[in-house]
């Protein structure tokens, strides 16, 4: 391969080259079982330990479909606009790699359970305008996992120089999906954006329909992103390369971006791009070369003998289309309009992480403002203190909405509130225990009040005389003064009305 | 016991074996002792069984003792001695499928069809010869040397499932499990003088049986009695859920129909495209004498034709080299069985490609090819898909001709048993013992091969087939047994009695 010198930048790329773009998603579905065997599919058990004949390819094993990885399908497909088929089977992929048990693949070929559907993605262009890009869906299809092999020994880490190479069956037969976009054309200096608002879009809505974790840092979401340049205005597509190891949204975007400058400086220069799949590294930001895709590759497909065709009833996929959540990009508008949020308001809460826990804290009582506050607030900086998320946090949308609540009613303010919630993470519980064995609750009785009023005005005449002489503003040093003097227990307003009275000062 | 005594145990037919079991004329530990005898005594010569599983056998059969003494209920095949194709998992005992490449393997788990055969009762004896991965139609590639023909060690046992045929005609076991793919029940049932019927596709569980072509293996029984075979179909068929093409019905009541034996205003269909040319003499002659006597029983015989039969062997042997190719991949050394080339310097393809080479028989590697090539891109529609067109033909034929009769009959192989090496040099010589088999496995419906007596020119069995519609096995087995019956009453005897002694 023609080895360049960077000289083209990505704003450079985009001027002279039109990207097209190709996403192939898998999920890891979280059914109990396996995709063709009872075996369970834990994450992160024993190696070897949750296999049986079928998932470890044994000579005479057969597969039978696991009914809930098809609805899971089926639902991700009407998820995506798609049409569902009413009769599809399954295929044999063959080829040998010591991850397949058997040497071939059951997933499907010409025949999927799910295509022709779409995904609307919002994306911010330079001017801060927002565009609506829809990503066309070819197809969503069922097909198995492989088995996890770790290479010991050798500098690649690869299977090629290894020592010797450990397999772990665990996740051979765990249910895959596989989504796989058309070509995505026009998206221009956009092209990094989408593909991050794509995946992030797609794994809002398999998250929606509880059908699988969606972690792409365990793997249970992994995106493989398509890129090839074409001169601008040319009618033939350039050649593709396939980019893997792409572990998270801001990985997606950072591949793009690098594929886009590398190829962009490949064709400049007069070389060509190799079609071949190529592996993200997260700490350069660049991708590396890796197997040589040639065309040559023969799967051999054909229908797979031990399993009968797959032929959903309509009334079945009626009943999994009426059982939809609400789409996640169509609630966020209707939550955004229903909270009268700005765009950028209603981003912040999404991209916190908060958007559940708010609602749910509002379905828990509070308003959406107090909601808002609190965990886009306070709980949002100890959630970064401690390097954690905030769902990960050992508050819950309850107990938030009732500290939003004994706020609101004057019980607490927001100093006292901060060390409410302190307690609750501490862990001694809920939040009016702890400000029942903390004290923290706002002094409302006036008597002390009073006694720490009459002290401050007595130690500082001349702020009285300040007052006294038109300037009530000035009253907050004495406010100050009691609500030290009460360490902080105070109830500020109640403070002034006493000051004003005792004075007999009428404030504006 | 006497050695008369186990003589007459060995040449009971199960039904009588089950009956002098429960009613404790016998034990189950007397009758497995004097076929493990047999088994000793003949299988040097004949080399039926690739495992003897004496001890487990005997422990069996105490065990069913144990149960029959207890007055616990037992299976309908209680203390029956049963002979297991060696395609077959059961927990612990060596499963070959016939090939180097499964040496010494032992199956963590059973197989639909010992599950079965362990709720009916019986005893199974051990596992039978076939040819490597059930490829051929004489048991000479196996992988551990052929079986030969009881009624003559010279020739072949037929096969794939010779070893379950001669155990027995050989009265090593009253019953053997078969799988049928393109006749390998049937051909060696014809070439043995014994009963071989494939079942409707999925009415046997495919679960445990090591797969040579996905679509078209169907495990089945072999008997020296229509009623036996029916007994042990019965055994062993039904619904698992553990074989997703397993059919979920009841098996077709086939041990009733063995009673009823009777075809009086049957309709029968003779294959035009299935006899004359190309059948040996002695075998047209007494497939004749077998439609004579159906006539005279009752029956109504017409000749129905099946043009498109004529391109079932072609199909057939796109189909299954395609399916086998797929299927027979695991075995690359990495999880079992045999491993060659790993001396610590080659790398994963070159220790895959070493044990296959090492492990698997020229047949097989043939066939791997074939398949490969057939299901390869550009060359798929051309080879597997125009297949599979032909396949859906053939069912048409079947389903036109089943409109117009009950069953079909055809001779069930074009001649008697022929001697070892005489087609091992031609593949396509070879296939052709299986014209007639092959078009019943492409459909997925049933048939049956029962002896209808010896060729004149070579004193030799000749099979005669029962073709019925799928989930219509019990057709068959009225067909026959009424048949057997007739063909008994005329010779006085069963036709295996005429087989000499070994």
């Amino acid at each position: 391969m023609t080895t360049t010198d960077t000289t083209l930048t990505f704003d450079d790329a985009i001027a002279a080259y039109d990207p097209l773009l190709g996403f192939e998603v898998h999920v890891e579905l979280s059914t109990n079982s396996k995709m063709f065997c009872g075996c369970p599919t834990e994450f992160g058990a024993a190696p070897n330990t949750q296999v049986c004949p079928t998932c470890v390819g044994l000579p005479g094993s057969m597969p039978v479909v696991n009914r809930t990885a098809v609805e899971s399908t089926i639902k991700i497909g009407l998820a995506l606009n798609c049409e569902i088929a009413s009769w599809c089977r399954f295929a044999r992929k063959n080829y040998f790699y010591p991850d397949m048990p058997k040497d071939y693949q059951i997933s499907q070929y010409d025949e999927p359970l799910c295509s022709d559907g779409y995904l609307d993605v919002d994306v911010v262009d330079a001017d801060g305008n927002h565009q609506n890009v829809r990503v066309e869906i070819e197809r969503v299809h069922m097909e198995e996992d492989t088995g996890k092999l770790l290479h010991t020994g050798g500098d690649t880490g690869r299977i090629h120089g290894a020592d010797y190479s450990l397999v772990d069956y665990n996740r051979a037969g765990v249910p895959l999906i596989e989504i796989v976009t058309k070509p995505v054309p026009g998206t221009g200096a956009l092209a990094p954006e989408v593909g991050r608002a794509y995946v992030q879009a797609l794994r809002e809505v398999v998250k929606s329909l509880g059908v699988s974790d969606v972690r792409m840092e365990q793997g249970s979401l992994r995106c493989d992103a398509n890129i090839s340049l074409m001169p601008k205005g040319s009618p033939v597509w350039g050649t593709r390369t396939e980019t893997k190891n792409v572990n998270s949204f801001r990985s997606v975007e950072r591949a793009l971006r690098s594929e886009i400058i590398r190829q962009s400086n490949v064709l400049s220069s007069g070389g060509t791009v190799v079609q071949e799949t190529r592996h993200f590294q997260e700490t350069t930001g660049d991708t590396t070369s890796g197997r040589v895709k040639s065309d040559a590759e023969d799967y051999r497909y054909f229908p797979e003998p031990d399993l009968i065709p797959i032929a959903p009833e309509k009334q079945w996929v009626d009943e999994l289309r009426a059982g939809l959540p609400e789409a996640p990009g169509l609630r966020i508008a209707r939550l955004q309009q229903e909270w009268d949020l700005s765009d950028f308001d209603m981003q912040s809460v999404v991209n916190a992480g908060a958007l559940e826990l708010v609602v749910a804290t509002i379905e828990a009582g509070a308003d959406h403002s107090a909601a808002r506050k609190w965990w886009l607030g306070e709980l949002t900086r100890i959630a970064n203190s401690q390097g954690t998320s905030l769902a990960e946090l050992a508050i819950t949308p309850a107990q938030v909405a009732r500290l939003a609540e004994l706020v609101d009613s004057g019980t607490l303010n927001d100093k006292l509130a901060r060390k409410v919630i302190e307690g609750v993470l501490a862990g001694e519980g809920e939040p009016d225990a702890v400000i029942e064995s903390r004290g923290l609750a706002v002094v409302s009785d006036d008597g002390p009040l009073l006694a720490a009023i009459d002290e401050a005005v007595a130690a500082n005449p001349d702020v009285v005389g300040r007052i006294t002489g038109g300037k009530p503003q000035a009253a907050g040093v004495i406010v100050g003064a009691v609500m030290k003097a009460t360490r902080g227990q105070a109830d500020a307003g109640r403070v002034r009305e006493l000051l004003f009275e005792k004075l007999g000062v009428t404030p504006e | 016991m006497s050695a008369d005594g186990q003589r007459s145990l060995t040449r009971s037919t199960a039904a009588a074996l089950a009956a002098a079991i429960v009613a404790g004329d016998v034990t189950a530990l007397e009758v497995t002792n004097a076929h493990l005898a047999r088994i000793d005594e003949v299988d040097p010569a004949v080399h039926a069984f690739l495992y003897i599983d004496h001890e487990g056998a005997r422990a069996q059969a105490a065990a069913i003792d144990a149960k029959i003494a207890a007055g616990e209920p037992v299976g309908p095949l209680a203390g029956v001695p049963v002979a297991l194709k060696d395609i077959f998992t059961q927990v612990g005992i060596p499963t070959t499928a016939g090939s180097r490449i499964l040496e010494g393997w032992r199956p963590p788990y059973d197989s639909g069809v010992v599950d079965r055969l362990r709720e009916a009762g019986c005893v199974i004896l051990g596992k039978t010869n076939m040819d490597e991965f059930a490829m051929g139609s004489s048991t000479e590639h196996s992988g551990y040397g052929p079986t030969h023909n009881p009624w003559d060690l010279e020739r072949i046992p037929g096969g794939s499932g010779g070893g379950s045929a001669a155990a027995v005609a050989a009265y090593e076991a009253p019953l053997a499990v078969g799988t049928d793919t393109g006749g390998s029940i049937r051909q060696p049932g014809a070439v043995t003088g014994t009963v071989g019927v494939k079942p409707t596709y999925g009415g046997v569980s495919r679960y445990g049986l090591i797969a040579l072509a996905s679509s078209l293996d169907q495990a089945g029984p072999v008997a020296r009695t229509v009623m036996d075979a029916a007994l042990l179909h019965a055994a062993i068929g039904g619904h698992d859920a553990r074989d997703s093409t397993s059919i979920a019905q009841p098996v077709p009541d086939v041990v009733g129909a063995a009673h009823k034996a009777d075809v009086r205003g049957l309709k029968i269909g003779l294959v035009r495209q299935l006899m004359g040319e190309g059948y040996q003499a002695g075998v047209s002659q007494r497939f004749d004498e077998a439609v004579e006597i159906l006539r005279e029983l009752g029956a109504e015989v017409v000749e129905v034709s099946c043009p498109n039969f004529e391109y079932a062997l072609a199909a057939y042997y796109l189909i299954l080299p395609s399916e086998a190719s797929s299927n027979l991949a695991r075995f690359d050394g990495m999880r079992f069985g045999l491993r060659a080339g790993d001396d610590g310097d080659a790398n994963v393809e070159q220790v895959m490609s070493a044990t296959r080479a090492a492990g698997f028989g020229d047949e097989v590697k043939r066939r791997i090819m074939l398949g490969t090539y057939a299901l390869s891109s550009g060359y798929y529609d051309a080879y597997y898909g125009q297949a599979q067109k032909v396949r859906t033909l053939v069912a048409n034929d079947f389903a036109a001709a089943f409109d117009q009769v009950d069953v079909l009959l055809s001779p069930t192989t074009p001649t008697t048993a022929f001697k070892f090496g005489e087609k091992l040099a031609d593949p396509v010589a070879m296939y052709l013992n299986d014209i007639a088999t092959i078009p019943v496995n492409l459909a997925g419906n049933c048939a049956m091969s029962l002896p209808i007596g010896l060729a004149p020119e070579d004193g030799l069995p000749v099979g005669l087939q029962i073709m019925a519609p799928a989930m219509a096995d019990d057709r068959m087995y009225n067909v026959g047994s009424a048949l057997e019956a007739a063909l008994v009453n005329r010779w006085g005897h069963h036709l295996i009695e005429e087989a000499p002694a070994l």
